[in-house]
Parts: structure tokens; C-alpha cells; sequence
């Protein structure tokens, strides 16, 4: 078990640890729901120096990344960013990830922690035959900050180098200095809300950290973190997203780029789960009368088992209990009567649009 | 941490007064987080000591709630439904949960003293 640079001020700020990916991990400070709603209404500042970070560098950086995702990394322009799954032949999904063009033939890929190892070992081996690539394994030395939530610009505009205006949704600045501290600085997130991204020496992490705690920033957990993904629709790997469930059934296929030309892995499968039909698919569910969680079956009208809860919880902006699950094809149209199975208990729900949250998008 | 020493507990964390109504300890309320969901049980429900009558789920987590005692459930906290918040904000109070009626008074429970090394133990 690790620590990140910033699990001693968890630790000593009534901080709950948590493993998670082979680190000590806040989960919450106190009040998931409160934490959740500092980062709906204020900005919350996360500790995830637990994902992974590894450079892609050479000649054949571009084509390599193209192969090897779904999403094609090569029409980036430097400084912008994008996500995409990482697929098996099969189709499933490896990982899902974030890709930074840092320079024309240099990329960062920043993956799961739980996947670190694996996805290590999954590029390594798909860039045995691409002699032109070099990759870098930076996770343990690179510290990840998240600020989100609609404050999140005017509280770190003080202590920013640059005008924070200049950096678009999915683009980044790669040498700003926050508070004199270099960091790569991307307008990205994993919460429905507005927010930056801060990558930086892990050396170097805890005084920003105590920077923009001091300015007002809300120290937010893990629990949150996943109840604001969830409100977005956001995939968590591990549950939308898996070796056995492809991006097409989690509602990805804008990140599959199946019009384009060129291979990639997973293509074939992909192909031919989209041209034969895809055989279920994630759905939003509304509940009424329980809490649905990951593993809990969903029946159809007629009570038959069709399907799985791959998240769930209590919606803290909402309110009320909401859930994702995977069901067949047919039963999918918004407004579908199905219901989840709670302790050997039939609690109705039925299919809604997603996301579940969206913010106001009014500028 | 708050342990009224009128009330009797069990090693998971209920608690019994001496009328039989029953909720969780303020340890087990702040170990759960937001409380968002009580299911309870139905009036008139026989219960034995040590067994799983209802449900208190948080954000995160789903935990089952164990009868102190042996006894019929006289009366379940109906504001749970709309409020299951208090359950955080007043465990020994508002936030109780059901009431036995009659009770036994159960040996086999901890005093406030004795649950207290419990959860410095923890």
C-alpha cells in the first residue's frame, strides 16, 4: 500500500482512508453529501495521484496510439486532449483513458489506478512491434489534483501564470505556474461540472494542495467523486466498463471511431457487435421505494432476470435513489417499467435519459 | 463519542432503552456516513436477539440492522422515510428506529461502559 503525496494532510484533516488501487485514499472528510454538493455549487478540490501516468514518445507515437485505442489520438493538435477506450481483440474494454498531445510525436496517457500494472504490461506488449516507441512509466512520480465546480476558475485565476480563459474544455497549458510551481494544466474532469486538472511533481503537490484548501477550495473524496461521475454519466471501470463489456454497450460509440479508416484493436469485434446488433446496452434507472447497487439483477415487466445494476447509489443533487444498468436491447426506451431486485425485495424502476445531472451550461 | 450510559448496546452497534426502543450508536452513525435510506420492519414482527430486522444504507454503504433483544416491534420510526437524515443528526433521539413491546431485557448486552472499550478496541 502507497501513500500519495497529500495522504498525510488526509490523515491529519479527518480525512477516512480508504484502499483503492493500492493507495491510501480518502473517501470522505466527513459528509459525502456534503462534499458533493461543495463541488455542484463551489469547487472541491480531490486528491487522485493514484491514477497512472505514461509517456509515449517517438517517430511512430502517432500510428502506434492510433492501433492501439479506439478513439485516434493522431488528429489531436498539441495541447489538446481526449478520451478513449483502451479495447481486447474481443472488443472488451482494457481501460478507458485520457490522451494529452504534448508535442507532435509525444503523448500522455493517464489510465485507472487499479488498471496501472495491467495497462503497463497490455501497451508494452502492443508496442513490441512499433520499434519507434518509447514508453515512460511516470505514475508513481506524478502527483494528480482535481479543482471542480463552477468557482473553480476565480479561485485558481490568483495563482495562475496565465489567463485561465485561454484553456478550452479538453485543451491544456503544459508549464503553468500555480502558486510558482510548474504544472500541466488541463480543463478536464470527472463530475458534470465545470474544473481543472493539475499534473505535477509529486514533490511539489502539497503545497499547491494547501494553496487552494487556503483560497477555499473543499477537500472532496473518493465517495464523492463517484456520486458525481454517476450523476453524469460518467463510466467507472470495473462496472460500465470491463474485459466482458465493450464501449458500444456502455454507450460509448462517439468514442469508437469505426467510420474512420485504419485498424485498431478491437476493431473487427466492434464491427461486427455494431452491424449484427448489439445484444444489451446501458440505461439510466429512476427507483422508487430503494437503493440499487452494483450486482443487483434487473428484472423485466413479466419479472424475468434481463439484467445487471452496474452502479447505483443515492443521488445527493437529486435527492433520490438513481442507478446504470445493462439490459437487453428491447428494453431500453425511455420510459421502459422494469425493476431491481433489493434483498429479495421487487423495487419498481424505470428507464430514464441520462446524464441524470447536467449543469447549466449558461455563459 | 457519545454513549448514554441509560442504555444498553450490542458489539454491532444498536442500542436499547429500558421502554425497548432501538436505533445505532453515534459511533456507527459517523462510521457509515450520510444515512439516505432505513428500511424497517413491519409492526408486529417477532424478533429474536441477534437477528437482521431491517436495513440502514448510506451514500456508500449497506448495513444490516441486528434486533438487541428478543420482542415484537411495537412501532417503527415512520420519519425515517422522509428524513433518514436523522439517524446522523440524533441516533439516541429522533433518529431512533423501532420499539420492542414486550421486551426481554437480554443478558448477553453491553453497558456503557463495556461498549465504549468496544469501540476504542475497534
Amino acid at each position: 500500500m502507497k501513500d500519495t503525496p497529500i495522504t498525510s494532510w488526509h490523515r491529519t484533516h479527518g480525512g477516512k482512508l480508504v484502499e483503492f488501487g493500492g493507495y491510501w485514499m480518502p473517501l470522505d472528510y466527513g459528509s459525502i453529501v456534503e462534499e458533493h454538493l461543495a463541488v455542484r455549487q463551489r469547487a472541491g478540490l480531490f486528491d487522485v495521484s493514484h491514477m497512472g501516468e505514461f509517456l509515449v514518445e517517438g517517430a511512430s507515437a502517432s500510428p502506434f496510439l492510433d492501433h492501439l485505442l479506439t478513439n485516434p489520438p493522431s488528429r489531436l493538435n498539441v495541447g489538446q486532449a481526449l478520451y478513449s477506450p483502451m479495447c481486447l481483440p474481443t472488443g472488451g474494454t482494457v481501460d478507458d483513458l485520457l490522451v494529452y498531445r504534448l508535442d507532435e510525436k509525444k503523448y500522455l496517457l493517464v489510465v485507472n489506478a487499479a488498471n496501472i500494472a495491467k495497462d503497463w504490461d497490455w501497451v508494452s506488449q502492443a508496442s513490441q512491434h512499433w520499434p519507434l516507441v518509447t514508453l515512460t512509466n511516470e505514475s508513481d512520480t506524478t502527483a494528480l489534483l482535481a479543482l471542480q465546480g463552477p468557482l473553480a476558475q476565480s479561485l485558481l485565476q490568483p495563482l495562475a501564470s496565465i489567463d485561465l480563459n485561454t484553456v478550452s474544455y479538453y485543451h491544456f497549458s503544459p508549464q503553468v505556474l500555480i502558486d510558482g510551481v510548474p504544472v500541466l494544466l488541463s480543463r478536464t474532469g470527472y463530475t458534470g461540472e465545470d474544473g481543472f486538472e493539475l499534473y505535477l511533481e509529486g514533490t511539489a503537490a502539497p503545497t499547491v494542495w494547501q494553496s487552494l484548501i487556503d483560497r477555499g477550495a473543499i477537500p472532496v473524496g473518493l465517495g464523492a467523486r463517484d456520486t458525481l461521475r454517476l450523476e453524469a454519466r460518467l463510466p467507472l471501470y470495473g462496472h460500465e466498463l470491463s474485459e466482458t463489456i465493450t464501449p458500444l454497450e456502455a454507450g460509448l460509440g462517439m468514442f469508437v471511431r469505426l467510420k474512420q479508416p485504419g485498424d485498431f484493436i478491437g476493431r473487427g469485434a466492434l464491427e461486427r457487435q455494431k452491424s449484427e446488433g448489439l445484444q444489451r446496452k446501458l440505461v439510466g434507472l429512476n427507483l422508487v421505494g430503494g437503493i440499487a447497487r452494483a450486482g443487483y439483477p434487473v428484472m423485466d415487466a413479466e419479472g424475468h432476470a434481463v439484467g445487471t445494476v452496474t452502479s447505483g447509489t443515492h443521488s445527493p443533487s437529486l435527492k433520490k435513489p438513481i442507478a446504470l444498468a445493462l439490459v437487453p436491447l428491447q428494453q431500453t426506451a425511455i420510459g421502459t417499467p422494469l425493476s431491481v431486485e433489493i434483498r429479495g425485495k421487487m423495487v419498481s424502476a424505470q428507464v430514464v435519459a441520462t446524464p441524470f445531472y447536467r449543469r447549466d451550461t449558461h455563459l | 463519542m457519545n454513549i448514554p450510559t441509560h442504555l444498553r448496546y450490542t458489539k454491532d452497534h444498536e442500542w436499547v432503552a429500558p421502554d425497548g426502543t432501538v436505533g445505532i450508536t453515534a459511533f456507527a452513525q459517523d462510521a457509515l456516513g450520510d444515512v439516505v435510506f432505513v428500511e424497517l420492519p413491519e409492526v408486529g414482527r417477532e424478533l429474536k436477539a441477534g437477528e437482521a430486522f431491517g436495513v440502514v444504507e448510506s451514500v456508500k454503504s449497506v448495513s444490516d440492522l441486528y434486533c438487541p433483544t428478543d420482542g415484537t416491534v411495537a412501532a417503527v420510526n415512520a420519519k425515517l422515510a422522509e428524513q433518514p437524515e436523522l439517524v446522523n443528526q440524533d441516533p439516541y433521539g429522533e433518529g431512533w428506529i423501532i420499539r420492542l413491546d414486550p421486551h426481554q431485557s437480554g443478558a448477553e448486552l453491553l453497558s456503557a461502559e463495556d461498549y465504549q472499550k468496544e469501540t476504542e478496541g475497534a
